[in-house]
């Protein structure tokens, strides 16, 4: 059994980081009924004795639950949000070496994240993440989460990943994005995300892009469904996916829904990485099958079913109908249409009471209706884990190699330009020691081409390629 | 007259698991002392309170399945994997061949082939190794390959049978194309014979024969074990009194008498749920004239078979057409295996007619048959067809043809470049493939 350690850098990054910790420890709760440490809660807790004079430095395998750590490391440059998860419920599961804080933040500038706490705070961080691995029986996998559009998360986040390349090229590198949208409050986030984009482009393994307006339009879309009480099917309110029930923080604060849905998303991800199942599927697995050029790892994330009904025999229709869900743009968590646009791969993780001849049949089903690359006709990664997330009898993650993730880039890319074209604010960034016009053109550069590659695929939708001419054989 | 069985990978163990299972079911429920006798001593190890003991070994990259695979094994109460049997570590092969056989086979090559030896020494005589991976994966394809060489060096006069379970059309991996070429063309120069069990046929057979509405990896895994079991359990090969020594030797030489050609493919009739099965009858003849015809018009199984496909003696007319085009399958070689009652007044001159195989072979070397009067698994009578043919054919060029449109985009390659495979590597194995294509169809 792999472990795995949570990076979270930033206000955004620390919020759905905190949903994410708040979920995991519901869904272990859940499962592990006997309190026993077992391999499935190590992949994210140590098990660690508080009444120890060292504090707790120690280590306890096997045997009963006696208190849980986080393996994380949260890093923000401005206290508030820390200070609060450590006042919040949530605060026996962080060691207060694991906190990386400063005072004044990075006033939303890229530059400022990256270039100056990024040298400042190096040291640290390297050391922190370090101890953290060393509590590892097996590293596997980093989970970053961040946002791109502010200064920490995006420029120290940038900063962090390429640390973690550079003192742990083995490990995985998952990193959660969540981009701004187009309504985005912050005048400078075109900016501080394509300065960001690069170095996702370059040193992470695979980037699950989120944006807010998909998180907002999802849960306003349960929100209505619950309270609409729509004919047919009863839906409980407060579905789990969105809400905090029976997790350890009480009160809901204002992103938590859209948060969850994050959290969630990580906690599917990983899911057949800690449960058993009868087609298991791990962490280097997603990597492996879904990034067939080493550039073009950007997945799109969609989640269903997004609401629990209340019958609990689920007829084939409705499991049926969580397929085609999964690839309804209003379950995408990007404003993209797959549909419409190229699949280079796709994975289908499903969790719960779900055969593999479910599965056949609605691959088989909705294969025609979705357009793949000319090399990758049949290209399905599929897992199937017994254990369903909490409240759901079962669920299904699809994590899809798309070429709709263009249209968001290259708008992306407009924004930018529409700023940089003016030089708007451009001194607050260049001012900073360690940053250069040329961050800006490199940055850009690194994007466009990008951009390219996927123009290049998309190209060849609904052309009929030839195949490959075979090997000729002397007979 | 022992066999090892060595389980690697997902696929492998869960498999593995199942076989050992039905094996000693069958064995357990037989009325023939002999046969029970032979069957346990063949595949366990009988303890001082009779508790059977798998010959076997687990390996996996990762821990969750083999612990599943023990602790099911165990809460049968019959029998068990032995205690320090297993091997695995703590991440998995991530679906990556080239990681399978490049890094791990290598890494942990010492302590397999020690688990194997302490094994193989508790064996009075071996007699031979069955391997189970699946073609899909990194573990059971890529390590199960590694793993495969190095038992051939180490035991180099002992027969071994790769099982592989070829993985579903529509993926189950994307890699798996790739995955499947590296590994077919690999144990193609060192593997005595290759037994394939493709997904989408057994699915067929439990959708339609079983007539399960839920189908399961478990529902597959019965059907591909009932097949091996009747191949595997005791029989009488020669007309000699005794239960044959040597069933894997006697396996090999019956189907394999070319090394150009080693794909092996397995049909079973009747197959049925259980509750169908208590209110059928069965008679030889019928049984033996589905399974002759489903050789023929390389029909998996006993329903949907197309009648009006002939057995065509290979004429100098036909020379240079491939018979494919005539939806004829030819056959290298083919062993039937009969069990149950009245199984010796089995009419089988039907699979001795010359029509069905290649003309090069004289037919006398070409059919095999084996029987025993002990009923099989619950059916009281079992009929199965191991043939060396052209059955695997298509599959295997089309999982060829797409992994080569695949490498044609240099798609992935990189991943398995990381760990060592070069596209030259990559050449080598399509230039084998197509190689066995070629002579496949050449038949």
């Amino acid at each position: 059994m792999t472990q795995s350690i949570v990076v979270q850098v930033g206000q955004c990054g620390n919020q759905v980081g905190c949903r994410f910790w708040d979920l995991a420890l519901r869904e272990h709760a859940h499962v592990n009924k006997k309190g026993i440490y077992d391999e499935a809660l190590s992949s994210f807790f140590r098990n660690v004795d508080t009444r120890r004079s060292d504090g707790g430095a120690g280590q306890i395998t096997g045997g009963k639950i006696s208190s849980l750590k986080a393996r994380a490391v949260l890093v923000d440059m401005e206290e508030g949000v820390v200070n609060e998860i450590l006042q919040g419920p949530l605060r026996d599961v962080f060691d207060s070496t694991q906190l990386i804080t400063d005072v004044s933040g990075s006033g939303n500038n890229w530059a400022v994240g990256h270039w100056t706490y990024g040298s400042t705070y190096r040291d640290q961080i390297v050391e922190q993440v370090r101890r953290a691995a060393e509590h590892c029986d097996c590293l596997q996998c980093f989970f970053l989460i961040h946002s791109m559009g502010g200064g920490t998360g995006s420029g120290l986040g940038t900063y962090v990943l390429k640390l973690l390349e550079e003192e742990f090229p083995e490990v995985y590198r998952i990193v959660t994005s969540v981009y701004p949208s187009a309504e985005d409050d912050v005048i400078t986030s075109p900016y501080n995300s394509i300065l960001a984009m690069r170095a996702l482009t370059e040193h992470a393994d695979c980037v699950l892009p989120v944006e807010n307006q998909s998180l907002a339009d999802i849960v306003n879309k349960i929100r209505h469904m619950s309270h609409s009480g729509k004919g047919g099917s009863i839906i409980k309110k407060d579905s789990t996916v969105i809400s905090s029930q029976g997790g350890v923080s009480g009160v809901e604060k204002p992103f938590d829904a859209m948060n969850n849905i994050v959290a969630n998303l990580l906690l599917n991800i990983t899911s057949s990485a800690r449960f058993e199942g009868s087609l298991n599927m791990d962490l280097n697995e997603i990597a492996m099958n879904l990034v067939p050029f080493p550039r073009l790892h950007y997945l799109v994330p969609s989640l269903t079913p997004l609401y629990t009904l209340a019958d609990v025999n689920i007829p084939t229709r409705r499991l049926d109908q969580m397929f085609s869900d999964a690839f309804s743009k209003d379950h995408q968590l990007i404003r993209a249409d797959p549909k419409h646009s190229l699949y280079l791969a796709c994975a289908l993780m499903v969790r719960g009471n779900v055969q593999v001849s479910d599965l056949r049949r609605n691959i088989e089903r909705l294969r025609p209706t979705l357009p793949f690359v000319s090399w990758n006709q049949e290209g399905w990664k599929t897992g199937l884990c017994s254990v369903p997330p909490v409240g759901h009898t079962h669920a299904l993650l699809a994590l899809a190699n798309n070429t709709c993730v263009r249209p968001t880039f290259t708008e992306l890319r407009e924004r930018f330009t529409k700023l940089y074209r003016k030089k708007a604010h451009l001194h607050h960034y260049l001012q900073v020691e360690g940053m250069e016009q040329a961050c800006f053109t490199e940055a850009l550069t690194s994007l466009s081409s990008l951009i390219e590659e996927y123009s290049q695929l998309d190209a060849t939708k609904g052309v009929c390629m030839p195949e490959a001419p075979r090997l000729n054989i002397a007979t | 007259m022992s066999v090892v069985t060595v389980q690697v990978g997902q696929c492998g163990n869960q498999v593995g698991q199942e076989f050992f299972s039905v094996l000693c079911n069958d064995s357990s429920n037989a009325k023939d002392k002999l046969y029970k006798d032979c069957s346990h001593e063949r595949f366990f190890r009988e303890g001082p309170s009779q508790d059977l003991t798998a010959r076997a070994i687990l390996i996996d990259m990762e821990p969750k399945v083999i612990n599943q695979t023990i602790a099911k094994a165990a809460k049968s109460g019959k029998w068990r994997y032995g205690d320090k049997a297993h091997f695995c570590q703590k991440q998995g092969s991530g679906n990556n061949w080239a990681n399978g056989f490049s890094v791990h086979g290598p890494k942990y090559e010492e302590v397999v082939r020690d688990l194997v030896r302490k094994e193989v020494e508790q064996c009075d005589r071996l007699t031979g190794i069955v391997t189970m991976m699946s073609l899909a994966g990194g573990t059971g394809s890529g390590m199960g390959t590694y793993i495969t060489q190095c038992l051939r060096d180490a035991y180099p006069h002992t027969s071994i049978l790769n099982h592989v379970t070829w993985p579903y059309n529509t993926g189950e991996v994307i890699v798996q194309n790739y995955n499947s070429v590296l590994t077919l063309s690999h144990l193609y120069q060192f593997s005595d014979a290759i037994l394939v069990h493709e997904n989408d046929a057994v699915h067929k057979i439990c959708a339609q024969l079983m007539n399960i509405k839920h189908i399961s990896f478990n529902d597959i895994n019965k059907v591909i074990t009932h097949h091996l079991g009747s191949v595997l359990q005791p029989v009488y090969t020669a007309s000699s009194s005794h239960y044959s020594r040597n069933p894997i030797g006697e396996f090999m030489s019956s189907l394999v008498n070319h090394p150009e050609y080693k794909l092996l493919s397995i049909r079973n009739i009747p197959q049925m749920s259980s509750t169908s099965l208590a209110y059928s009858v069965f008679n030889w003849p019928g049984l033996l004239r589905h399974l002759r015809q489903m050789l023929i018009a390389n029909a998996g199984m006993e329903e949907g078979i197309d009648w009006a496909v002939r057995a065509q003696s290979a004429s100098k007319s036909d020379r240079g057409r491939p018979t494919r085009e005539l939806g004829f399958n030819r056959s290298l070689a083919n062993l039937l295996i009969l069990r149950g009652k009245d199984v010796s007044s089995a009419e089988t001159g039907g699979f001795k007619d010359p029509a069905l195989y290649v003309p090069w072979l004289p037919v006398e070397s070409a059919i095999s048959s084996w029987s025993s009067s002990v009923p099989f698994n619950g059916y009281e009578k079992s009929a199965t067809l191991v043939s060396n043919s052209q059955s695997l054919l298509r599959s295997l060029n089309s999982t060829v043809g797409k992994a080569w449109n695949m490498f044609a985009s240099r798609a992935y390659t990189h991943q398995y470049m990381k760990f060592g495979i070069s596209e030259e590597d990559f050449l080598d194995s399509f230039t084998v493939l197509e190689q066995v294509i070629s002579s496949y169809s050449q038949l």
